[in-house]
């Protein structure tokens, strides 16, 4: 009984192309459709929860409690750093993305270990940052600003780390399975989910460390 | 192993299918976990329930002992939470789990195994927060667990632990519930079911599941934070350090508001369903309906700040919140008066399943008219934190959600359960539990006039409080009708389900008006053999006027393509339990290998789920004998 090939269409495409793999293998079927649409509407209620984070972290930041505050904290040197390497890291997952689109399985993995790269690099930065930070006398618990600069930018470097895992995860996938139209709404959310991060990054960007440095 | 073999007759992958309990542990089946979400749901309304009457033996004359005070804080804030977050809800999530696909003639959710994984968050999020009762640190600020009450300084023990954590559990399981339910809705409807011949059902269904994913990333954030400032030193809501605790109001409400429409609409919904079938005519303006939804699920939004009028944001704030309160009250009557016209003329039967949906109308507007003077802030200021307000919510909420769960059952259970409940038992547990929940709220509003204040165990005798001992044993006493209501609704479900299942597909003498009622009772595993066409607002009545005895098709009959069931939802949601306990014990345990060991667990599972992917089997309808056990 184990021996019957299947009559599922999307499943087993070998390594890399077949001729059969669809325009956009991402949309081909319903289960890729439902999950793009499913992550879409994940995306919106992650903006509820980053939003929430920032009205908690604009209401507490002056609450410095005599510890050093934004202005002397924040430099946006480092800070310029990381949002270059965060927003570039964007970039190159589109370019993962039209490799699909082309696809071609080898650049897409190329495309996505840049962007893992990128991200650890940005991952580094904000841990070298929050070292230091704690060192000045800004830790987690030395303030309701502390504590609200940290949820917030902690839970977007979380965020970054899980991205990391999957995204890593996912070019193994790619490795192993090829681009089926199972891996490719895979890639696809993953792509969502990489540009969500950048843009509450640019969100951080401004109203964590330019407004901070504006004082 | 027949069963398997079948199973596997067009399909070549090893799909193992399990019988008996593994069956249950592993279902990714919509109709299945609709009815497990029945199931725990019912189990903790009854907990809820056993909480309730203790606080009505307590209060039932001045200066009782049942309970101590402490223990009495204990079971308000336990009541209030199991109430709303493992009664109400999963029993919603139960009916639309169970009904939603067959309305909108889809075969399956979007997301089969993320539906099975939400039930199982919810689940361990509720037996976590009970557990709190076996350990003796039982929460006790509140179902709104207010900063300071909350916080590390006044809530020593674990308690309050257990509510952050335990929410925490269950909320994630209806986040993922409510994306799956959006998704389905949006994706999986049969051809011709456009979204302005959905069944009402399904459209609370539809907004409910939309405040929901709007709402309940604030409360993670508002749990999150609070579990930072009790577990891990952090100071947002506390003021020696710079914190803030009208924040936590504002968190708290924000998603507490949308909170009570995610309740009620699903609720309307089932009313929507019932009053229509009984009264054999087409609901009326089922497009204001929609409208009415639409509008009251946008203003759930903008009204939080009703709760929060004695917090002292001021009037502008307060007279603006308290416009925005008031316009609910617009699209709700809408509601309300659409409801009466349908049966205006219409040929009403008086079953159970009417009686409750008649029985809900004039109940429900009580408690909306006591929302509106309750909206008036210099009104509040008077009713604030007293048993108007108590009085209040339970009008819309067991008014409200529990008439319209119960209608629900009533109307669903043959569909469910392939037999109908028993008539002469239900009329009985109808008229018990109307006469006991009028006569256990209504004298609320009163009591509360004359100044007696929620969440206080006790009270001072007649030569203090005149009245209040005599009106207080009045509640207590409708209390008790509904307990025996409650017991005879068990008892009915009971007999009932020792019956044959011989419930027709169409069981209310042929008046089904949509999808759900077109198919057997209860439901094949795949829901429909073939993919129906709509072609209007009540599918199936409008083929019937038409003289028509089925659906017609929209594709050949032929193998349906069917998710695997799987263990891991279960596994996942235990890991996220172990690293709850984990996180609360820290101290004990001297360190997080617990709490990291649990969720190492569930991250186990989440790439396990990724890396195998899931191909599924195959079911023939036309081989249906051997594939049904």
């Amino acid at each position: 009984m184990s021996s019957v090939t299947h009559s599922d269409p999307h499943a087993h495409h070998g390594h890399g192309v077949g001729e059969e793999l669809p325009h956009e293998p991402e949309r081909a079927t319903l289960e890729g459709r439902n999950k793009i649409l499913g992550f879409w509407l994940f995306l919106g209620g992650e903006c509820v929860l980053f939003g929430t984070l920032f009205a908690v972290y604009l209401t507490l930041r002056n609450s410095t409690l005599g510890g050093p505050s934004g202005v002397e904290l924040f430099d946006l040197v480092l800070v310029a750093w990381a949002t270059f390497l965060l927003l570039t890291s964007s970039l190159t997952s589109v370019f993962a993305i039209q490799a699909m689109h082309m696809k071609n399985v080898k650049q897409i993995m190329f495309w996505l270990g840049i962007t893992v790269l990128l991200g650890a690099g940005f991952l580094g930065l904000e841990i070298y940052e929050f070292y230091h930070y704690v060192h000045e006398g800004h830790s987690f618990s030395s303030s309701a600003f502390g504590t609200s600069f940290y949820s917030l930018v902690g839970f977007h470097g979380a965020h970054v780390a899980f991205g990391i895992l999957w995204i890593s995860l996912l070019i193994v996938q790619l490795w192993k399975k090829g681009l089926t139209v199972v891996t490719a709404p895979k890639i696809y959310v993953s792509a969502l989910y990489w540009h969500f991060i950048d843009v509450v990054w640019v969100f951080i960007f401004t109203l964590v460390y330019l407004m901070g440095r504006m004082g | 192993m027949a069963n398997a073999a079948s199973a596997h007759a067009h399909d070549g992958h090893h799909v193992k299918r399990y019988g008996g309990l593994m069956d249950w542990l592993t279902t990714v089946d919509h109709k299945k976990i609709g009815i497990l979400y029945l199931l725990a749901g019912a189990f903790f309304f009854i907990v809820g329930g056993i909480e309730a009457m203790l606080i009505r033996l307590q209060l039932m004359a001045p200066g009782l002992d049942v309970v101590s005070a402490q223990h009495y804080n204990e079971i308000i804030t336990m009541h209030g939470t199991t109430m709303i977050f493992l009664a109400a809800m999963p029993i919603l999530f139960g009916f639309i789990n169970a009904i939603l696909p067959l309305q909108i003639g889809a075969r399956d959710v979007a997301f089969p195994f993320v539906n099975a994984l939400g039930f199982w968050l919810f689940l361990f999020g509720g037996i976590l927060l009970n557990i709190s009762w076996f350990v003796g640190e039982v929460p006790d600020a509140g179902w709104t667990a207010y900063v300071p009450l909350s916080g590390e300084q006044f809530s020593v023990h674990r308690g309050v632990d257990f509510f952050l954590m335990g929410l925490q559990i269950a909320g994630f399981g209806s986040l993922i519930g409510a994306i799956n339910f959006l998704v389905t809705i949006i994706n999986m409807r049969a051809p011709g079911m456009s979204f302005m011949r959905m069944p009402l059902f399904t459209w609370t269904a539809f907004i409910a599941s939309a405040l929901i994913l709007f709402a309940f990333p604030a409360f993670t954030i508002g749990l999150v934070l609070l579990t930072f400032d009790r577990l891990f030193s952090g100071n947002i809501f506390d003021p020696n350090m710079g914190g803030n605790i009208v924040l936590w109001q504002h968190i708290f409400w924000i998603f507490g508001h949308p909170e009570v429409y995610i309740l009620i609409l699903p609720a309307f919904g089932i009313i929507s369903e019932v009053i229509p079938t009984f009264a054999k005519k087409r609901l009326f303006g089922y497009s204001t309906m929609v409208f009415a939804i639409i509008l009251i699920g946008f203003l759930g939004f903008m009204v939080w700040v009703h709760h929060m009028f004695t917090t002292g944001l001021g009037p502008v704030a307060n007279a603006l919140f308290a416009v925005a309160t008031m316009l609910i009250a617009v699209p709700t009557g809408i509601k309300v008066f659409n409801w009466l016209f349908t049966m205006w003329g219409g040929q009403i039967r008086f079953n159970t399943a009417n009686l409750f949906a008649i029985g809900f109308v004039p109940t429900f507007v009580m408690g909306g008219v006591t929302g509106v003077m309750l909206a008036v802030p210099p009104a509040d200021f008077q009713f604030h934190d007293s048993y108007f307000v108590v009085a209040h919510f339970h009008y819309v909420i067991v008014g409200g959600i529990v008439l319209g769960l119960f209608a629900g059952l009533f109307y669903w259970f043959p569909k469910m359960f392939g037999r109908s409940l028993d008539e002469t038992l239900g009329k009985w547990i109808f008229w018990l539990f109307l006469i006991g929940f009028h006569l256990t709220f209504f004298i609320q509003h009163f009591l509360g006039m004359l100044g007696m204040p929620r969440r206080v165990y006790t009270y001072l005798d007649e030569s203090q409080n005149p009245g209040w001992g005599w009106m207080n044993a009045l509640s207590t006493s409708g209390a008790f009708l509904m307990s025996i209501a409650t017991i005879l609704l068990l008892v009915n479900i009971v007999i009932t389900m020792k019956k044959p299942k011989t419930a027709p597909a169409d069981p209310w003498d042929g008046l089904g008006r949509t999808l759900e009622w077109t198919i057997a009772s209860p439901a094949p595993e795949y829901n429909f053999a073939q993919t129906p066409i709509v072609r209007g607002i009540d599918a199936w009545w409008k083929e019937k006027m038409d003289g028509k005895t089925a659906m017609t098709p929209a594709e050949p009959l032929g193998p349906i393509h069917m998710p695997s069931p799987s263990i891991l939802p279960i596994i996942m949601s235990f890991g996220l339990f172990v690293a709850a306990v984990g996180f609360m014990y820290s101290d004990v345990l001297n360190g997080y290998y617990v709490a990291i060991g649990g969720l190492a667990i569930t991250l186990f599972c989440m790439f396990l789920r990724s890396v195998y992917d899931d191909h599924g089997f195959h079911l023939d309808p036309t081989e249906e004998e051997g594939v049904q056990s």
